[in-house]
């Protein structure tokens, strides 16, 4: 029992790295800013939400502090991310030429 | 057999982290840059997950915690800033 | 709703959960620590009245307990549908990606209400707030799906205002 815990921990962890992986991989070939954001911050926060979750099963005693962790995470992640997006929007970021619409920059220009 | 799938999952950040850094070097504008930075930080968390694992010692998990404090209230100085509210 | 006003209710509730973190932090139960705690919570409980904990303007009633935890459970499992979609596309040689960003248009009413529907929209992947003004939210997609309000609105924002409602209203 206590040894299938520790495997499904460990597979957690692989799986968790594995989404961290996906998450650099997309930073990286994403085209434009936003697209980053999305690929890049996310996608790393489920990875280390997994992560957490399997040093959980390894380690049960210090379940509260990696919970702690973990909330702290999903509720800081999503802020940063949405900053940042916001930010690169007011500078004026270039966005790449799939981009099909962009409703906020025409809100914007119809105020200005 | 715990040990071989923690060092696996070492190795897939590790490649994560040297991915992340190859967006950080290259840019190019200075927002790519904060985002890879808070990339790097939610990657280097689950460094210090391992290596409490591997060591065994559940202090290193305060460190993890104040890091990702810290990070997060970086990030939002630094985006404030260059949004120029201040 | 609460516009920015506080009131002693938002207060008790902020210290009693900035004294849970401290409690899950420390890991004890000893008089020193649960001193030091209080001290500190009720502080920062008073420094930041206006400041927004998880159960401000929580409806305290069984349905928004029992919509709570059907929320999480609805919000992880489209994390992880939306996570796999997601490491699709990066894997996919061709990045199959068609940005956009489209504005919709919430029923919540609550500050908190309104900050857990961005937070949990931003955290699936494909679908990040940029900006959000009053009842509208403009939202960056990785693969635009519909564009006008209403349509973005029923594929973006409904399946979790519905439980939120009940939450937070």
């Amino acid at each position: 029992m206590g040894l299938l815990i520790d495997i499904i921990g460990g597979l957690l962890l692989v799986g968790g790295a594995a989404f961290l992986l996906f998450g650099s991989l997309g930073l990286l070939r994403m085209p434009d800013v936003f697209n980053r954001i999305q690929a890049g911050t996310k996608t790393t926060t489920l990875g280390t939400l997994l992560t957490l979750a399997g040093a959980a099963c390894l380690q049960p005693a210090w379940g509260w502090k990696l919970l702690l962790i973990g909330v702290f995470l999903i509720f800081t992640n999503p802020v940063s991310a949405q900053v940042l997006a916001n930010t690169a929007h007011r500078r004026g970021a270039q966005k790449t030429p799939l981009t099909k619409i962009d409703r906020l920059a025409e809100d914007r220009e119809g105020k200005a | 057999m715990v040990e071989v799938l923690i060092a696996i999952a070492g190795t897939l950040a590790g490649l994560a982290f040297l991915l992340a850094l190859a967006r950080f070097v290259r840019g190019p504008s200075r927002v790519d840059r904060v985002v890879a930075f808070d990339v790097l930080t939610v990657i280097a968390i689950t460094f210090i997950v391992l290596v409490a694992l591997v060591e065994n010692r559940g202090v290193y998990l305060d460190a993890a915690l104040v890091y990702a404090l810290l990070s997060f209230l970086g990030v939002i100085a630094i985006a404030r800033y260059l949004e120029g509210r201040f | 709703m609460s516009k920015g006003k506080s009131t002693v209710r938002d207060t008790v509730i902020l210290f009693a959960t900035l004294m849970l973190f401290w409690l899950m932090l420390s890991g004890k139960l000893d008089t020193d620590v649960l001193i030091v705690g209080a001290v500190a919570s009720l502080i920062i409980a008073l420094l930041y009245r206006d400041g927004l904990s998880f159960f401000t303007e929580f409806r305290f009633t069984p349905q928004a307990f029992v919509a709570g935890f059907r929320y999480y459970g609805y919000f992880l499992r489209e994390l992880f549908k939306s996570n796999l979609k997601m490491a699709a596309i990066v894997l996919s040689p061709s990045l199959p990606i068609t940005p956009g960003i489209v504005k919709v248009r919430t029923r919540l009413k609550s500050r908190m209400g309104r900050l857990m529907l961005a937070n949990s929209i931003t955290l699936t992947p494909g679908t990040l707030t940029v900006e959000m003004a009053g009842e509208w939210l403009y939202i960056h997609c990785v693969t635009v799906g519909a564009t006008d309000i209403e349509a973005a609105t029923a594929e973006i924002v409904s399946g979790f205002e519905s439980y939120l409602e009940v939450m937070y209203g």
